[in-house]
C-alpha cells in the first residue's frame, strides 16, 4: 500500500490519486505516474504560466497546473476531449506565430515545442501562418538569439541569472512587439557554462551556443526516440 | 542623455530603490522627455538589475520614449467615442498645421504626434493629452489656434482658455478644462456628508471587526467590474499575518468608455481617501497607495494637497484622529499608459517597478501581494462607497438596489446620446432607461463594460444557430441589441464596471466599432500569455476578411471557436479580449451573415494578386490574371 500520511487526496479525470501537500498540480500529477504536458514550466524555477498548455479544468475553470498547489478534494479535469484540444489549439497558435522550420532547425528532436506536436499530432494547425519578420540576433559573442523560434516562454528570464541575480535576459515591449532580449552588458562576457545552460533550458532552437552546440546527431535524440510525457507515464 | 548628477540626484531621491523605478523613469522623463540607453545603463549599475530589466520595465508602458520626443507632444485619444465624434478631421489637422504623421516626431523637433488609448474623457471627445494637460471638446479650427500658439512657443498651461471647466476643475492645482457632467446624484454623489466625521466620530466607537462585518451586511461588491464582496477582500486581508498591510487604491480606470473615477478624484477626493483610512483601520494596514493613472497626471498636486491637509489635520499619519497605534499613510504613484495595470496584481507588479503583467493566482494579493504584503486592492467608487455604507449603516444602503445587488452604480454614459456624463443610478435600471436618460435616439447597440464570463462551454459550435448557442454561451455585458435592452444592470443579469457607450443605427457597427476595440485590446495585451498574445490578432484579421466580403460561413464558426481559446488566459483581459467579435455575433449576427459569400463552401480570402505583387513588382511585369 501506498504511505498516505502528510497527503492529501486529490481526483483526476475521476481517478483518486495521492499528493504532496504544497505540490502543484503539474508535480503531483508526475509523481503518481501522469503527465501533464507543460512548455513553459522549469523545474527547480518559480513556475510563470506563460505559455498556458498545462490548463486544466477545476470547478469549471481554467486553471495553470504549473501553478496551482493541490488542495484537499480538488477535482481536476485533465485529459478530456475539451482540454486536449485547448492545448493542441496552444501548440498550433506558437507555430503558426513564429517561424519554426523543423527540417533546418538545430534543436530538431530535442525541441519541445516539436515534440508537443507530434504528441498533439498536430497536421495543419487551424489558424493561418503570420510568417512575422524576425531579427536574428548574433551580436553576442556566445550566443545567437534565433528570434524566429522564440516562444516567449521565459524560461531563459528565469533561470539564467548571475550570482547577484541580474537577469542576462529580459522581456522588451508589449503586445505584438513582444520579444525576449539577451542583456548587451552582462551578455558581453557571459560565461561559457552559463551560455550552454541557456540553450539547454531553451524550449526550442531559439537560443544557440555559437560553436559545437550539439553532441548527438538528429534522429537519435531525446524525442526521437520516444514521445515527449512517456518518461513520465511508463514509470510504474 | 541625463547628466550623471541628475540621475543620481533622482536616484539617491528614491534611495537607489528598484521597487521605484516607476517613479525613477518618470522623474527622468519629466526631466528630459525619454530615457536613453545610457541612461538605462547607469540606473542598472546603481539599482543592482541588468540593463535588460530596466529596459524591460521602460518598454512596456506607452508614455515611456527611448528617444527624444517633441517639444510639444499630443496624445490623441482613438476610443471609439473620439472617433464617432470626428477623430479623423481633428487627426488630419494636427497632422497638416504639425507637419508631420501620427507616431512620428516632426523634423524641427517641435511636435510628437500619437495616438493612445481611452484617457477617459470619453463625455467630451474628441480630447488629446498635450504635454500632460487635457484639450477637449477639438475641432479642426480649434487645432489650428493651439499649433499656432504652439508655435509662438506658449506653454500648454498658457494653451488653455482663462474659463476653465467646472466645479474643482477650475482648483488652482488642477487648473483644466475638463468639465464633469454629473447628470444624476444618488446616495454617494449627493454632498450630504461632511468629509471626515465618520473617521472622526463614530469609527473610534467601531472595532475593526464591526467595520468589516457593517460592510458585508451591505453586501458591497467591488465597483471596478469583477464584483468581489468588499468585505470579504477586507477580512482575508486583515486574517493574513504580515509585517505591513497594504491598502490599495485602483485609480487605474482604463476601460474604453469609463470616467467615473475622474470625476470621483475631481469632486470626492475626501471620501475615497476617508474610504482608504477606514480600510486600513478595519484591515490592519499602514501602508496606503494611490495608483493613478498617467492620463490624469493634471490631478497628481490637487490630490497631493488632500493628502497634506490631511496630515495636518491628523487624518493620515501616527495615531489617526487620537486612535493609539492607529499609523497609515497614503502616497500616490502614477502610472505610465498601460490598460492592464488595471489588473489588481498587474497593477501591484507596476506598483514594484516592474511591467505590469498580472500574476498567477492564487495567490491572491490579498495573501500576497505588493512587496510580498497582504494587500488589498479597492477601486475608487468602492472605497468612496463604503464610506458611505459606514455613515449612514448597512440597512440604509440595503434600501437601495435590488435584492441580489444592493445600492447603487456610478455609470459612465457616452456614445450616440445628448448627455454624455455621469449618472448615478439604482442597481436594477434597464438599459430602456438609460436610453431615455441619456437623450439617445434611434438606438442600434449599447455597449456594457465589463466582466463578461460568456463563454460557459467548449463544445464545437460548427453550424449552430443562435438558439443552440444560448445554450453554451451566457448572453451578459458587451454589445448588446435593441430586442435585449429591457435587460437590468445587476450581478445576476448585467454586471458592469459602469462603462456604458449607445451607438445610433448609422454606425457600422462591425468596420467601426468592433475593429476599433479589436484594436484596443491587442494594443493593450501584455502578451505574456501565448492565448492573449496571438488570438485577438487573429479573430481580428478574420473579422477583416469578412468585411472586406471574402468570409464564408465557416470564418464565423471559426471567430466563435477561436474566442472560446481566450478563456485559457491569465487575467481578465485576456479572457475577454474576443467579446467584442463574440458579443455582436450573438446579438448581430445578421451583419456577419449579411457579409459573407453564402454560396461558397471553400476559403476565398486568398488574392493571387495580392501574393504575386511583390514578384510582379521585381519584374516590373503587368499583371494578367484569368478570372473564372
Amino acid at each position: 500500500m501506498e504511505n498516505t500520511e502528510n497527503k492529501i487526496k486529490i481526483t483526476l479525470d475521476g481517478k483518486t490519486i495521492y499528493a504532496r501537500k504544497g505540490s502543484t498540480i503539474v508535480e503531483a500529477a508526475r509523481e503518481n505516474g501522469i503527465y501533464i504536458p507543460t512548455l513553459c514550466h522549469f523545474e527547480g524555477a518559480d513556475p510563470k504560466a506563460c505559455c498556458r498548455i498545462c490548463t486544466v479544468k477545476i470547478n469549471n475553470r481554467f486553471m495553470t497546473s504549473c501553478t496551482t498547489p493541490v488542495s484537499e478534494g480538488m477535482e481536476i479535469e485533465n485529459n478530456t476531449e475539451e482540454i486536449n484540444d485547448l492545448r493542441k489549439s496552444i501548440v498550433e497558435l506558437l507555430f503558426v506565430s513564429g517561424n519554426h522550420f523543423c527540417p533546418t532547425c538545430e534543436k530538431s528532436g530535442n525541441c519541445e515545442l516539436q515534440a508537443l506536436a507530434y504528441r498533439f499530432k498536430m497536421l495543419v494547425p487551424r489558424f493561418p501562418f503570420s510568417f512575422p519578420r524576425k531579427e536574428v540576433d548574433a551580436s553576442n559573442p556566445k550566443i545567437v538569439k534565433e528570434q524566429n523560434r522564440c516562444i516567449l516562454c521565459k524560461r531563459c528570464i528565469k533561470t539564467i541569472r548571475d550570482e547577484e541575480g541580474r537577469h542576462y535576459f529580459a522581456y522588451k515591449n508589449r503586445g505584438q512587439h513582444l520579444e525576449v532580449v539577451l542583456d548587451p552588458v552582462l551578455g558581453a562576457d557571459m560565461p561559457d557554462e552559463l551560455a550552454k545552460k541557456a540553450m539547454e533550458n531553451c524550449p526550442t532552437g531559439s537560443i544557440l551556443y555559437k560553436g559545437k552546440g550539439f553532441e548527438q546527431p538528429i534522429g537519435t535524440r531525446k524525442y526521437d526516440n520516444q514521445p515527449i510525457g512517456s518518461e513520465i507515464e511508463n514509470q510504474s | 542623455m541625463a547628466t550623471d548628477e541628475k540621475i543620481y540626484q533622482i536616484l539617491s531621491k528614491f534611495d537607489q530603490d528598484k521597487t521605484r523605478l516607476m517613479d525613477i523613469l518618470l522623474s527622468i522623463h519629466e526631466d528630459q522627455g525619454f530615457v536613453s540607453a545610457d541612461d538605462m545603463r547607469k540606473l542598472s549599475e546603481s539599482l543592482g538589475i541588468s540593463y535588460a530589466q530596466v529596459q524591460e520595465t521602460a518598454t512596456f508602458y506607452h508614455f515611456f520614449s527611448n528617444t527624444p520626443k517633441g517639444k510639444y507632444n499630443i496624445y490623441l485619444n482613438n476610443s471609439i467615442t473620439s472617433v464617432l465624434k470626428g477623430r479623423a478631421a481633428v487627426k488630419e489637422a494636427f497632422e497638416y498645421y504639425c507637419g508631420t504623421a501620427f507616431g512620428s516626431v516632426s523634423e524641427d523637433g517641435l511636435f510628437g504626434l500619437f495616438d493612445t488609448s481611452c484617457i477617459g474623457m470619453n463625455d467630451q471627445e474628441p480630447a488629446a493629452i498635450i504635454n500632460d494637460k487635457i484639450f477637449t471638446n477639438l475641432t479642426p479650427f480649434r487645432v489650428k489656434q493651439l499649433v499656432d500658439d504652439m508655435r509662438k512657443g506658449l506653454s500648454a498651461e498658457e494653451l488653455m482658455y482663462e474659463d476653465f471647466g467646472s466645479g474643482n476643475n477650475a482648483d488652482p492645482d488642477i487648473r483644466a478644462m475638463v468639465t464633469n457632467n454629473i447628470r444624476k446624484k444618488s446616495i454617494i454623489l449627493k454632498k450630504d456628508y461632511e468629509p471626515f466625521s465618520f473617521l472622526t466620530s463614530k469609527l473610534k466607537t467601531m472595532s475593526p471587526e464591526e467595520v468589516i462585518a457593517e460592510i458585508e451586511a451591505s453586501n458591497l461588491r467591488g465597483r471596478g467590474g469583477a464584483g468581489f464582496p468588499t468585505g470579504l477582500k477586507w477580512r482575508f486581508g486583515r486574517r493574513t499575518a504580515g509585517k505591513h498591510r497594504v491598502i490599495i487604491c485602483n485609480a487605474d480606470e482604463g476601460e474604453p468608455g469609463t470616467f467615473k473615477d475622474r470625476v470621483l478624484l475631481t469632486e470626492y477626493p475626501e471620501l475615497i481617501f476617508e474610504g482608504m483610512v477606514v480600510a486600513a483601520y478595519a484591515t490592519g494596514a499602514d501602508i496606503g497607495l494611490l495608483y493613478l493613472r498617467y492620463e490624469y497626471k493634471y490631478l497628481y498636486h490637487f490630490l497631493n494637497r488632500k493628502l497634506t491637509e490631511m496630515r495636518k489635520k491628523n487624518f493620515l499619519g501616527e495615531s489617526i484622529a487620537g486612535m493609539d497605534g492607529f499609523d497609515f499613510d497614503i502616497r500616490i504613484q502614477l502610472g505610465a499608459g498601460a490598460y492592464v495595470c488595471g489588473e489588481e496584481s498587474a497593477l501591484i507588479e507596476s506598483l514594484e517597478g516592474k511591467r505590469g503583467e498580472p500574476r498567477d493566482k492564487p495567490p491572491f494579493p490579498v495573501e500576497k501581494g505588493y512587496l510580498g504584503y497582504p494587500t488589498i486592492v479597492n477601486n475608487v467608487e468602492t472605497l468612496a462607497t463604503a464610506v458611505k455604507i459606514l455613515h449612514h449603516g448597512a440597512a440604509w444602503y440595503s434600501s437601495f438596489g435590488t435584492k441580489d445587488s444592493l445600492g447603487t452604480k456610478l455609470l459612465s454614459i457616452s456614445g450616440d446620446c445628448r448627455f454624455p456624463g455621469i449618472y448615478e443610478v439604482e442597481w436594477g435600471t434597464t438599459l430602456r432607461e438609460i436610453v431615455a436618460m441619456s437623450g439617445a435616439e434611434d438606438v442600434q447597440a449599447i455597449q456594457v463594460g465589463g466582466p463578461s464570463g460568456m463563454i460557459i462551454g467548449m463544445k464545437d459550435v460548427n453550424n449552430m444557430d443562435n438558439s443552440e448557442l444560448m445554450k453554451w454561451y451566457k448572453p451578459s455585458g458587451m454589445m448588446i441589441a435593441e430586442k435585449f435592452f429591457d435587460r437590468k444592470l445587476s450581478y445576476s443579469d448585467l454586471p458592469t464596471g459602469g462603462s456604458i457607450m449607445i451607438f445610433d443605427n448609422s454606425r457600422d457597427l462591425l468596420s467601426e466599432v468592433v475593429m476599433n476595440f479589436m484594436n484596443f485590446f491587442i494594443e493593450e495585451s501584455c502578451a505574456s500569455c501565448s492565448t492573449c498574445r496571438n488570438i485577438p490578432l487573429l479573430m481580428k484579421n478574420k473579422l477583416q476578411k469578412i468585411i472586406d466580403g471574402h468570409g464564408i460561413r465557416q470564418d464565423i464558426y471559426d471567430l466563435l471557436n477561436w474566442g472560446k481559446i481566450l478563456k485559457a488566459s491569465r487575467c481578465g483581459l485576456g479572457q475577454t479580449a474576443g467579446n467584442p467579435i463574440l458579443s455582436s455575433i450573438f446579438h448581430f449576427r445578421h451583419l456577419y451573415e449579411q457579409r459573407i459569400q453564402s454560396l461558397t463552401q471553400f476559403d476565398s480570402g486568398f488574392s493571387l494578386e495580392k501574393a504575386t505583387e511583390a514578384s510582379r513588382k521585381y519584374l516590373n511585369k503587368k499583371p494578367v490574371f484569368h478570372h473564372f
